[in-house]
Order: C-alpha cells, then structure tokens, then sequence
C-alpha cells in the first residue's frame, strides 16, 4: 500500500507522461505553432504512451507542452477525473482552477455541455493575452468540403489565403453565434484548439467563422 | 550617402578570441577554478546571487569567471541563463525569525537577548593591507577556538522586542485573513508597474544594483530626505527554504539560503492618520551582502513616503525615478547600446545642424545687408 | 524547518516524511551515494518524472512578517520514481526536490524516499537518514559555537566621580 497523503494525490499509479519531455515537448510546440501560423490547417501530433482517459493524444500534448505552474487549468465535468487532475497537476504542475473564469487553459471533453465562451477569460484591453485558450475534444475533425455528418465551418481571417473549410463533428449549436461574439470584442477573447485524437487545429480569435 | 549595413564578422570573431586571450591572461599563470572563486571571493559571488536574483554558486562563480571580474556583467550572464530554466515552484516565505544565525546586531539595544554577535565582518579590522596574504603561503588562518554553547535558537528579532510597547509600527501580511493573501507581484513576469506596491518596490531593491542603492540611501542621510535611521538589527545566517509541490500537497524544505537581513528603525513624528511611532524599513539579500540590505531597508523607508503621508521631495522617495533606473542590466544595456552603430541617426543630425547653421548663416548676411 | 533533527522517524502524518526528505536535501551527493551502496539490497526503480533541473522563486515578507516578496530565484532538482517491484512491501513513489544542479543527489533522494515508505526497506534506510542527520546537526553546531565567539561580553566600567 502507499500512504495516502492529505491533500496531495496517489502517485503510485500514474501514467508516464511524455517520454522524452524536453525533446517532445520541443516537437508538439513546433506542431502548435505551425497551428497557429496556418490558422485552420489540421495538424498530427505523435502518440502519447500512456494517456488518462477520456483525454484524446492532442489534448494531452497540448496540456503537456504548454501548461505549468503559471497557468490554472480548468477541466469540464467529462475530463475532471481524478486520474487526469493527477495526471496534470504532476506532469505539467500547473494548479486546478474552480471555475472557467480563473483559467489560463481550459480542457472540454464534452463539448455538448460546455459553458459559453464568455465563461472564459477574454483578457482586457490593455492585456488581450491574459486570455483564456480553450482545447476541445470533438467527435470527428477533417478538412475540406463535409461529406455527410459534420458542420461545415467556413474560415476566414489572418493566416488564411481566402477561405477554408473547416468539418467538425461536437460542436455545440451555439457555436458559431458565440463565436461572432467573441470574434467581435478582439483584441479580447479566448483562443480554441479543437482536437481529435492525434489531429489538432487552432482557432484564434481573429478568425472569421461562418457555418 | 551609403551606410554599411553588414560585415565585421571576422573583426567580431578575432574580438572574441582576443577576448578570451585576455581573459585568460599569462598562461603561465595556474587557472583560477570555479571552487576557488566561491570560497575565496565569497562576498563578490554573494553579490552577483543577489543583483542576478538566482543563487546558486557555482553558476556565479562561472560567471564571474568569464567575465574576468567585472561584477555587473556575471549579473547580466546570470540574468540570461535564468530565462532558460523552468519554474517548478515558489516558496513559502523564509522565515528569518527560525535563521541559524551567524551574524547579528543592534544599534538600538545593547543587551538584548541572543547578545551581540558579530560573526564575521569588516567592521573592527583597521582596513590595513595585510602583506602576510601576498607571501601566498596557503598556510591555513590561525583556527577560532568555538564557544562553549551555540547561539541562543530561535533568536528574538529586536523589532519583536519593540513591538510590544506599540511604538513600532506592525509588518503584517497584506490582505484580509479570510481572502487570503494575494500573490506578490513578479517582476521576472510583469512589467514596473506604478502606483507600485511595496512588494513589487522589494523585490526590485532586492535585484538593484548596490552602488546606486548605496548612493540614494546614503542621500536620505545627508538632508535629501526626512529619515532618521537606527540599524535595529542586521543578522546573517541559514533559512531553510519551503516548497508544496503540487503532487505532495504540503510543505516540504528543499535546502538551506544564506541570507542578510536588515531592519531599519525611523523615527517618525506622527501625522493626521497615525500616532508618533517608530515607522520601518526592510533590506534582505541572498548571501552577505550587508552594505545592500542596510542601503535597501534606507531607500525602502524613504519609498513608502506615500503610505505614511509623507510629502515626496526627495530623489530617494520619487518611486519611478528609484525603480526605473536600479536595475544595472538594464541600465548598463541602455548605456552601452550608445556604442552600437548610430550611422544614420548621425548623419541625420549632421545634416541638420548644417542646414541650421546655413540658415544662420543667411539670417546674418541678409541683417548685415539691410 | 530549521530544528535539528535527531528522531527523523517521529511524528505524526506527513512530518515524518517532512524530515527525511530536509535530511536528504541537505546531504551531500558523495553522502548519499556512500550511503546507497552500504544499503543491503538496493532497489530497482522505474521513472516517473527524470530529474530536471529548475528555479523556485525564493519569496520573503517586509520586516521578516509582512507583506510577502519575491526576493530571487534558486537553481532546485527534482524528479520522482516508483520502486520497480513489491520486493520491500509495498509499491512506493519517492520524490526529490533538492537545492542545486545535481541530478544524481535528486535520483538518490527520491530513491530514499521511496524506501523509507516501505515496511521491509525502511530500517536500513532510517539508519542513513539518522547519520545524514547527525553529521549535519554537528556541523551546524560547530558554527553556530564559533559564531558564538565573537559575542561581545558587555561589561560595565566603574565609574568615579569627575576630579574638581
């Protein structure tokens, strides 16, 4: 047995995170910056050996790369299990947040249930990148024109040549009207990383959406 | 006009060898080692910990190293290798009341509890050149026969002492108990900020550089502000340092600091809002760096004017005069940046001052013709 | 904590760990591979996190009671690991965080720690610990009575009265 401490967690079980975390967190930020460069160009991240459930290998990597002692995380109901908090607060050491409004970072495992985007840090005027970015895991994400399920997202905006198409399965339906809001208080609002499995892609806020 | 804009690049390469030559010096000469540096230069790689806000020795006595000496530029190696280090955690606040302490004493009280101690210091030597240490003998000094007992432990801080009467003003944490404290501003992650809180005016006393902190609380002395100063108590010595890491939950101690600590003692004659007290000021640096913790506590005094409606006349209580310019990284970066190329601000300002001069030169010629 | 440890062992909840693990950080590297290797039976273990080196933001309060500070930075280590097998009673995890650059003084920490939280491997270990702890309490003590040296001895000089 392992003594179970007062307030800190069981270790003695948790999964391994990156297994090189210098050299793969070097890749998966190279994979997050070409996100943001190429804004609504899907991109493959690596596996990940050891995963908590229900987190998705993007998420994963995103949360492990970038998160650490400055930036509470918030998890939604779905991804705040205790072996993902765990898994978190140890690999990355960044501190649990109570609400979306605290967070630098946000996981949403279940987008079907998740808060509005106004839940979440805008930043202010003065400082726009104390903002929130918010990782949500959807069903199915490809580029291109929707064949069949799937909402189309039409984008549009900096590091897009035109328009892009964009197919999402998960989203909420109020997506996109939120979307317009937060798209229009910019230089305030929060960043999306819409992730599936290994694919992920980013959706600042300056983008345009229609769909 | 044309303006080179590239080439130097073999100039800048042989500077660095030449540089290293230098730096090495007579190669007949043994190499000094990183070991000898902490142990011998204790006070300068005390320094650098400080100004260059990261302590670890022998990253500093490697600074020092390579920049040959010059104190002021290991504060700005330091500075740039701390970028490159993750924070894994912040600490709980020392707690300089449970020091080991090496070193302490009171201009305010003669006896006092723990007594007058006063470790090792400068103060009562006769600043005579001591040829003996030019002999290079490596014969070990003469060893101090240990006392009896240690040290009292815990010892009293003196300003516990006078805070029992009231007529010293109370440091307590900021924030009401049941919200919390809330975090100290960080300098290494948000700019100078003004109105500036006193955690943020510390913490940036505590990288300043000691020269310029010297001079300003030595000018509050001397007539440009209203302090009148008693050292309360400086003591050096060991802190242990708490972290909670995430995963555990609670405290634990990582290892043990060498820090100074001094309290400055101001007499304060009472204003509309508060009584005739003894009012405060706070030095406290990594290592023995008493001459900085007792010019930091003189400016930090001087600085919290506002708070004990104080009008601010004086440089020392001007918070962005001290603030803005204490930091010797960036003050020596702003300085020494006028040694970069400046070809075409130059030739610029020279065609103006020519036009300028022409112009009046025609003003004159046109007056003396009418 | 700054008492000097003698009983690392004693106290309730997360105090006895408390102590080992401030023995453990303030032990030299050479200490405590010495004391690893005179270990009847070193364990095996698998990484949970490799050493990394690292800062902690060293903070401070205004007047030693006040209004917290950021004072500096310090270079720390840490990783943590878990005993590869039950051999000792127990799967356990040990943690390091330690002052420094060195990686392997974190490695041999958190495997102490991991030991001690085992019933077969924890006698042994309790012993380390104890001489780790001893050697340290002895050293401080001895400069803490040098220290105390060079305390001044007031004393008062008799006083006659001044000459007519």
């Amino acid at each position: 047995m392992t003594a179970a401490f007062e307030t800190g967690f069981d270790t003695s079980r948790l999964a391994t995170g990156f297994a090189d975390p210098v050299l793969d967190a070097q890749a998966a930020f190279r994979r997050l910056l070409a996100a943001f460069s190429y804004v609504g160009r899907i991109q493959e991240v690596a596996e990940i050996a050891e995963i908590p459930a229900p987190l998705n290998a993007a998420t994963a990597s995103f949360c492990l790369t970038l998160a650490d002692l400055e930036t509470p995380l918030w998890l939604d109901g779905a991804a705040g299990r205790p072996a993902v908090a765990a898994w978190l607060r140890f690999h990355c050491g960044a501190p649990l947040a109570d609400a979306p409004e605290g967070a630098a970072f946000a996981v949403v495992a279940d987008p079907a249930a998740m808060p509005r985007l106004d839940r979440f840090a805008p930043g202010t005027d003065q400082y726009p990148d104390r903002s929130c970015t918010v990782v949500i895991q959807v069903e199915a994400l490809s580029q291109g024109q929707g064949q069949g399920q799937g909402q189309t997202l039409r984008l549009q905006g900096p590091g897009i040549d035109g328009t892009l198409d964009l197919v999402v399965t998960g989203l909420p339906p109020w997506f996109a009207e939120t979307w317009a809001l937060n798209h229009a208080i910019y230089p305030m609002g929060v960043d999306l990383v819409l992730t599936c499995g290994r694919k992920l892609v980013a959706l600042p806020r300056g983008t345009r959406i229609e769909g | 006009m044309y303006v080179a804009v590239k080439g130097g690049e073999k100039a800048i390469l042989n500077s660095h060898k030449l540089l290293a030559e230098e730096r090495r010096g007579d190669p007949s000469v043994p190499e000094v080692s990183l070991r000898q540096i902490d142990q011998q230069l204790g006070l300068a790689v005390d320094r650098v910990m400080t100004e260059g806000s990261l302590y670890d020795r022998g990253l500093v006595a490697l600074a020092i190293k390579q920049a040959r000496g010059d104190l002021v530029e290991a504060v700005f190696l330091l500075r740039a290798y701390r970028t490159t280090l993750p924070r894994l955690a912040v600490s709980e606040p020392i707690d300089t009341a449970a020091m080991a302490v090496r070193r302490r004493v009171s201009a305010t009280y003669k006896d006092l509890p723990g007594g007058q101690v006063l470790g090792p210091t400068y103060d009562y030597t006769h600043r005579l050149l001591d040829f003996a240490l030019a002999a290079e003998t490596d014969a070990p000094p003469e060893a101090l026969e240990p006392a009896e007992e240690p040290v009292a432990h815990p010892m009293l801080r003196v300003c516990d002492v006078l805070g029992g009467e009231d007529l010293l003003e109370p440091e307590t944490p900021a924030g009401d108990p049941a919200s919390g404290e809330p975090e100290p501003f960080d300098l290494t992650r948000e700019p100078l900020s003004f109105p500036a809180g006193r955690d943020q005016r510390l913490q940036n006393l505590a990288r300043g550089d000691e020269g310029f902190l010297l001079a300003l609380g030595y000018s509050t002395q001397r007539g440009f502000g209203g302090n009148h100063p008693f050292a309360g108590e400086i003591r050096l010595g060991e802190v242990s340092v708490e972290i909670v890491p995430e995963e555990l939950g609670f405290a634990i101690d990582i290892g043990e600091i060498t820090v100074t600590e001094c309290q400055m003692v101001n007499q304060f004659a009472g204003s509309a809002s508060r009584p005739a007290q003894f009012t405060r000021g706070y030095g406290l640096t990594f290592g023995h760096c008493e001459r900085k913790a007792m010019a930091m506590a003189l400016v930090d005094r001087a600085l919290r004017c506002r708070e004990l409606d104080e009008t601010a006349r004086y440089p020392a209580q001007d918070e962005e005069f001290v603030l803005y310019h204490s930091d010797n990284v960036e003050a020596s970066g702003f300085v020494q940046h006028l040694k970069l190329p400046h070809y075409v601000d130059f030739q610029a300002e020279l065609e103006l001052v020519r036009r300028l001069r022409a112009d009046h030169g025609d003003a004159r010629r046109k007056e003396a013709a009418e | 904590m700054s008492e000097i440890i003698t009983e690392p062992e004693q106290g309730p909840g997360n105090e006895a760990r408390r102590r080992w693990m401030a023995v453990l950080a303030r032990a030299s590297r050479a200490e405590l591979e010495a004391e690893w290797s005179d270990l009847p039976r070193p364990p095996s273990y698998e990484w949970l996190r490799r050493p990394e080196v690292g800062l902690v933001m060293v903070r401070g309060r205004a007047g030693g009671t006040g209004q917290a500070f950021n004072l500096g930075e310090m270079a720390v280590t840490r990783c943590a690991l878990r005993l590869a097998d039950a051999a000792f009673g127990a799967v356990a995890t040990g943690h390091a965080y330690v002052k420094g650059r060195d990686r392997r003084h974190a490695e041999l920490a958190a495997a102490f720690d991991a030991l001690l939280q085992t019933p077969d491997g924890r006698g042994p270990a309790q012993e380390a610990v104890r001489r780790l702890a001893d050697r340290r309490a002895a050293e401080r003590e001895q400069r803490s009575r040098k220290a105390n040296a060079t305390r001044v001895e007031f004393f008062t000089m008799v006083r006659g009265e001044n000459p007519r």
